[in-house]
């Protein structure tokens, strides 16, 4: 099991706040909206330096998604900031029609996705946006696992032509992607090879897996860990190469498993290669509040739990 | 097929009498699209006739070559796209797409869906409207981007009465006339009627310009079924512009406005005439040549 050393840990969001901040350097067609929530994306440095290209929104969502879809009529790209559950949920019906049927160029990045908001509770903590956001034909989903990858992510949606949904979040979590790693959209990274599993993790859960990794090695299991940036387009060759040579693998998400990145794997598992899966996900539960490391462990999202998932696909496994 | 039933002259500026006559061709397209498939709008349609006419024919810079960006053009946005018959044969009829494509209104693989939509690359059409409230968002945006690319044309909105029920439309409401939004004119087809009745009725709209002047809009009114008074209120609202405040007309139509029996009620609002109650309609919408798809 190789190391993935890191020097710090921060959070995804600020990697955002930074890759926002570049891309106005860079990009003078880059605009960014916020509903109330600067501070929480990070997007300070950018409404400091490009204020003619910021756009202050107010608690007002469902505008902010329409007033997007518009700017990019005139050429814009525009990034709206706000909380996950209010990037989704909330405006679904404006990102259906305004955005995605419309095919508007507009980048959704969500902070504060899943469980590890915290103490805040079940109501800001939503679990089901990769689902929703995954549905909607022409949409790209992205959930990257850490600061540096969550950078590059934000830097490579800007020249992507079309709508995005980027999920990060809140908490502090080793910044072990190297700085220089270019974000290719749809493009699986492998990690770890393995021969005897396939371990397939997105956003703060990629951590978790490596973790995973170097228990199952002192267990004498030879894991292959990948991690899936991109729920959409899924990355099917790089799964399906994997599995062929494991024969069995685990998904693991800080999601419903409804919906998520398992529900998407076993959707392509069961097509073209069916073998055992195990998903590590929210099991049809809303959160509630704790710290984030509480409600990891008590949904069932560490590295533990990972380890389990594949002890139990093992035992499924044709031998 | 299509260039000897285009109505549009760029060059020369089209009098009031020219406008009631195309608004007359477009009044017996919208009758006949909804006929043909049996489904769609004609109520709203009919009644915003004289708008639409005026803003393509007479009020709009606008190219019918068609780019989605529109630089240095008017932009138009339907909020309330189940009037998508008026703005398909006000398109058509402005050179956008060829007339005799309007005979595919609603039909399978066509790009004139039941509702205004990107997807199918219609030549007019920015935005996909139909699930309603979203329109006047979606206007702002795209006026604000017109003031970052230095372009001083302006933005027009439609939006039904029975829409501003939406929540939508009153964030976008507060967020204009904070923001300075001034190139953006939104209109409002007052015609008092939606699906379950009259909107006194059904939701009361009570005082409207009472409400958007507390918004911060500057409130004109008019007659949007005379062109007389209708022509000289959109330019008016185009010299309000660029004053640091965005505008909005209530515009007072009567839902099916030319076919006698679809006015002063909801009863037409999504429903289609049969071949006798065309034929009914035809005789009222007459045009000196009718130039039908």
């Amino acid at each position: 099991m190789k190391d993935f050393p890191y020097t710090e840990s921060k959070d995804t969001r600020s990697g955002f706040g930074v890759g926002l901040h570049e891309l106005g350097k860079s990009n003078p067609n880059v605009v960014a909206l916020t509903a109330d929530l600067t501070g929480s994306l990070k997007m300070d440095a950018f409404k400091k330096d490009f204020p003619e290209r910021f756009f202050q929104v107010g608690i007002a969502e469902a505008n902010m998604m329409g007033i997007a879809a518009g700017l990019t009529i005139g050429g814009k790209i525009p990034f709206t900031g706000t909380f996950a559950n209010f990037s989704t949920g909330r405006v679904y019906d404006q990102i259906r029609q305004s955005i995605a049927y419309s095919d508007k160029n507009v980048k959704i990045c969500a902070s504060h996705a899943g469980v590890t908001l915290g103490e805040d509770g079940a109501t800001h903590q939503i679990l089901e946006d990769l689902g929703m956001m995954k549905m909607l034909p022409h949409m790209t989903v992205i959930n990257p696992c850490d600061f540096n990858q969550t950078k590059a992510a934000t830097i490579a949606i800007a020249e992507h032509e079309g709508p995005v949904y980027l999920r990060f979040g809140r908490p502090v979590v080793p910044n072990f992607t190297p700085a220089d790693q270019k974000f290719e959209i749809g493009k699986a990274v492998l990690l770890n090879e393995g021969a005897d599993v396939s371990i397939f993790a997105t956003g703060h859960l990629v951590w978790k897996a490596i973790l995973a990794g170097h228990i199952l090695a002192e267990k004498g299991i030879d894991a292959e860990i990948i991690n899936i940036h991109t729920i959409k387009p899924l990355d099917a060759q790089a799964i399906l190469e994997s599995v062929r040579k494991t024969r069995c693998a685990v998904s693991a998400e800080e999601h419903q498993m409804n919906g998520g990145l398992g529900d998407s794997i076993a959707q392509l598992l069961s097509r073209e290669e069916p073998l055992p899966l195990e998903m590590v996900a929210v099991n049809d539960s809303f959160g509630e509040s704790g710290t984030p490391d509480q409600l990891m462990e008590k949904y069932g999202l560490m590295e533990n739990d990972i380890v389990a998932a594949v002890e139990r696909v093992l035992a499924r496994k044709a031998k | 097929m299509s260039q000897e039933n285009t109505l549009t002259s760029p060059t020369q500026q089209k009098s009031v009498a020219e406008l009631k006559q195309i608004a007359a061709q477009v009044r017996r397209d919208i009758v006949r699209m909804v006929h043909a498939v049996n489904s769609g709008h004609p109520g709203g349609s009919l009644g915003c006739a004289d708008l639409l006419v005026a803003l393509y024919f007479r009020i709009m810079k606008h190219d019918p070559s068609f780019s989605m960006k529109g630089e240095g053009e008017d932009l138009f946005f339907l909020s309330n796209g189940h009037i998508s018959p008026v703005f398909y044969s006000v398109l058509a009829r402005s050179g956008y797409f060829p007339v005799s494509e309007l005979a595919t209104f609603r039909k399978l693989n066509s790009r004139l869906q039941g509702h205004p939509a990107t997807h199918e690359h219609l030549p007019g059409i920015r935005i996909a409207s139909g699930s309603l409230g979203q329109g006047l968002s979606v206007a702002i945006g795209a006026a604000q981007a017109k003031k970052l690319n230095g372009d001083n044309r302006l933005v027009y909105v439609l939006m039904g009465d029975g829409e501003l029920e939406e929540g939508q439309v009153w964030e976008a409401a507060m967020y204009a006339p904070h923001h300075k939004v001034d190139n953006l004119i939104a209109i409002v087809d007052r015609n008092g009627q939606q699906i379950d009745g009259s909107t006194e009725e059904i939701m009361d709209l009570g005082n409207l310009r009472a409400k958007f002047e507390a918004f911060g809009w500057r409130v004109l009114e008019t007659d949007g079924n005379d062109l007389e008074k209708l022509i000289p209120t959109l330019e008016e609202a185009g010299k309000l512009s660029g004053q640091g405040q965005p505008s909005i007309i209530l515009m007072d139509t009567q839902m099916g406005f030319g076919v006698d029996y679809m006015m002063g009620t909801h009863k037409w609002h999504g429903t289609a005439p049969n071949d006798e109650q065309l034929e009914k309609a035809l005789q009222q919408l007459l045009v000196e040549e009718a130039g039908d798809y």
